[in-house]
């Protein structure tokens, strides 16, 4: 099987400065990655690099075997789903559109997108009659993330990156959004490409993690064997986990 | 009560003049939207771009209006005297406010919206139409608000370039020490820019459809007439009153329309004006010909001077001196009568030894002048402990009456002096140049109306200096209006 995404010795600086240097790794289709490295190690730059927001400065990045720069920059993100932290519903929208932004693009027939809107809302675990005529301000944090969540996947795109999507939210929503999501990702067979500075989650959703420092990728093992790392940015990360 | 007798009296002209005041912000702000938006939208595409357009548009809205109408009347094209100065103007005024919230409109918007959505695929014009635009409305639509109301305003001041709109009243108010015409142009100015900022803050809730209402409205009043004859004035009543003689002269002499331009800024304007025939005619003074315009040293010799403008506007500017209305309106240099009973002064040589004590207040123009007060001064051995007080000439007449200054200098045919008790000073060493009324029209335009020059003739010698301070009297003492006094003269004026 070949990769989805694949990163060839990939360098991007802004002004002189590298922000991610020398990194190299592929992912398989259905695999999910987490990313996981401090504040400024260079994950959720990575990220943007998947769905074109950047674009290399050197090495290649490629999308279903095409380099990034080769796609049409608009095609390529309406393939891939994007959640962020700040999660950036439109506040002018009303649930129901927020999550149906990408099929309007797409111009899909009103009703395909009605019925679409309702199943990913209920996916969620949001009930379509109560939120898909509300604002987002009318939303508690752990509604508009699962709001975020299906927006990204309202054109069922084949990958989904998620830049620590959970972040804003308090511990105990964090914790049962998470575990909601890790049933939801077994169920949906999707590739993602997860960022988080928190290993826990990492350990969670992650079939394997990736371990970032100052634009380096250290390591990229299956989550089982990243207990063994000896690196010593591994060794902090699980130390504070334990 | 009795401003809102006078306004409702007029209410047909008030309401008129509104409309007209209304359609000029109107065009106006459109433009400005039209222009400002685009610029400040591309400020947030092209970072370089922000520094040069906040810029300029800085510089525009540091430019005193009435200077900026100053330096657009010789402009062809866009500047002249009318409606069109007036709205690029206006235009200039309004773009800062448009440009820059708009561009902080959309700058301000969350940039986690914005990665959201280029995130997802949408392209920049998606963005800036369904996510930027919309969100940053409420700031776009208060720089419109602003720009609305600052243009109500200025748009008053536009009368001074022939424009028309509420400055009119305000302007004839001043010209007249009419308090009472001045309210009659402030009041709805005041409303009006209410009314306007109260409806914008509907319209931002109602956007699109009543934008679309707004430019089919501008769209069916701009529409223009036929070719006329346009009449200008400068901005005293005198000077009203005779724009309006011209005007009617022709309209009933003649099958002519005839446009009126009164209350122009002064000599300048109206000259620029009739040089580049944004005006047709208009009545100008000799001695203000030979010296403000042809810059030549005055003279004392009335038949001197008319021939030497008359030469020279006709191989300069193709402008013709047409057969003088019979008055001379000379610069008259005016005290309180008390003061001058008490001192026992008639004559400028008199008053001359009392200037230590006294205050004196100008027009623009005549400090300015050779044939003012420079010449004045030196001439009389004039004294004043500090410098002259510059103030408009409508003015002046009631700061001295008021007691604020001592000594101005007025016109010969002056309707206010008598009522306001001042009287003129004997110009005892003849230092006044001769100023004679005459029409002047552009050859062109008698070229090919040669009816006009026949209407012109009807008038020659038929205005005496003690009927026209009558008139002005009439105007300014009285109150009546403009149009039933010429109409009452011209009735009894033999052919």
């Amino acid at each position: 099987m070949s990769a989805i995404v694949e990163f060839r010795n990939v360098a991007y600086a802004i002004n002189g400065r590298a922000l991610v240097e020398n990194v190299s790794f592929n992912i398989e289709s259905g695999d999910t990655v987490v990313f996981l490295g401090r504040s400024g190690s260079g994950k959720t730059t990575t990220l943007k690099l998947i769905n074109r927001l950047i674009e290399p400065t050197s090495g290649d990045v490629l999308v279903e075997g095409k380099r990034t720069t080769d796609w049409d920059p608009i095609r390529l993100r309406r393939r891939i789903g994007y959640v962020i932290q700040d999660i950036g519903l439109f506040p002018h929208y009303t649930v129901e559109r927020n999550v149906a932004l990408v099929p309007s693009l797409e111009s899909w027939p009103e009703a395909r997108i009605h019925s679409r809107v309702n199943e990913l809302l209920s996916l969620v675990g949001l009930d379509p009659e109560h939120f898909a005529k509300r604002l987002p301000r009318q939303l508690s944090g752990g509604q508009r993330q699962r709001v975020g969540v299906a927006r990204a996947l309202a054109a069922d795109p084949s990958i989904l990156l998620l830049d620590e999507p959970f972040g804003a939210l308090d511990a105990i929503t964090r914790s049962e959004i998470q575990k909601e999501f890790r049933d939801l990702q077994k169920r949906l067979g999707k590739t993602m490409v997860f960022v988080t500075h928190d290993l826990r989650e990492a350990f969670i959703l992650g079939n394997r993690i990736g371990l970032m420092k100052d634009g380096h990728l250290i390591a990229l093992a299956p989550a089982a064997e990243f207990r063994k790392l000896n690196h010593p940015e591994a060794r902090a990360f699980l130390e504070s986990y334990e | 009560m009795r401003i809102l007798d006078f306004m409702w009296t007029n209410r047909i002209e008030i309401l008129q003049v509104t409309m007209e005041h209304l359609v000029m912000v109107a065009i106006s702000i459109l433009i400005a939207a039209a222009i400002g938006l685009p610029l400040g939208i591309l400020m947030t595409r092209k970072q370089s771009m922000t520094r040069p357009i906040l810029a300029f548009a800085n510089i525009v809205q540091t430019v005193p209006s009435l200077a900026l109408f100053g330096f657009l009347i010789p402009i062809p094209f866009i500047g002249g005297i009318g409606a069109r100065t007036a709205i690029v103007a206006l235009v200039l005024y309004s773009l800062l406010p448009i440009i820059r919230n708009t561009f902080t409109g959309i700058s301000g918007v969350d940039p986690a919206i914005r990665e959201a959505g280029r995130g997802m695929g949408m392209t920049d014009g998606q963005l800036l139409w369904k996510v930027e635009i919309p969100l940053a409305l409420g700031v776009i639509f208060a720089g419109i608000r602003v720009a609305t109301v600052i243009a109500v305003g200025v748009a008053t001041i536009a009368a001074a370039v022939g424009a028309g709109g509420l400055g009119m009243f305000i302007f004839r108010g001043v010209s007249m020490v009419d308090s009472r015409l001045i309210l009659a142009g402030a009041i709805p100015a005041a409303t009006l820019a209410l009314l306007a900022d109260f409806g914008l803050g509907a319209v931002q809730k109602r956007f699109s459809k009543l934008l679309c209402l707004v430019c089919a409205v501008v769209a069916l009043s701009s529409c223009s007439g036929p070719e006329r004859i346009v009449v200008g004035s400068k901005n005293f009543s005198e000077q009203i009153i005779l724009g309006e003689m011209l005007a009617q002269q022709i309209e009933r002499k003649t099958n002519l329309q005839v446009d009126r331009r009164l209350n122009l800024g002064g000599t300048l304007v109206c000259h620029e004006a009739l040089r580049s025939g944004q005006l047709d005619l208009y009545v100008e003074y000799t001695g203000t010909g030979l010296t403000a315009i042809l810059k030549e040293p005055p003279s004392n010799d009335p038949a001197r001077v008319y021939d030497t403008v008359k030469a020279a506007y006709d191989s300069r500017f193709g402008i013709e001196w047409t057969e003088p209305l019979g008055f001379n309106n000379t610069f008259a240099i005016i005290v309180r009568k008390a003061d001058a009973d008490t001192m026992n002064v008639k004559t400028i040589s008199d008053a001359a030894p009392h200037t230590r004590k006294w205050t004196a207040g100008f027009g623009y123009e005549f400090i300015e002048r050779e044939d003012g007060y420079p010449g004045l001064a030196k001439t009389y051995n004039l004294q004043f402990p500090s410098p002259p007080r510059v103030m408009d000439l409508g003015l002046s007449y009631k700061a001295v009456a008021e007691r604020q200054v001592d000594f101005i200098a007025g016109n010969s045919t002056d309707g206010l002096i008598s009522a306001l008790g001042l009287v003129v000073l004997i110009d005892d060493k003849h230092y006044f140049p001769p100023y004679d009324a005459v029409p002047l029209v552009r050859r062109a335009t008698v070229e090919k109306h040669p009816e006009i020059r026949e209407a012109l003739r009807a008038l020659g010698g038929k205005i005496s200096e003690d009927q026209m301070r009558r008139m002005n009297y009439a105007v300014d003492g009285e109150h009546k209006d403009v149009k039933q006094v010429v109409r009452e003269f011209l009735a009894e004026v033999k052919e």
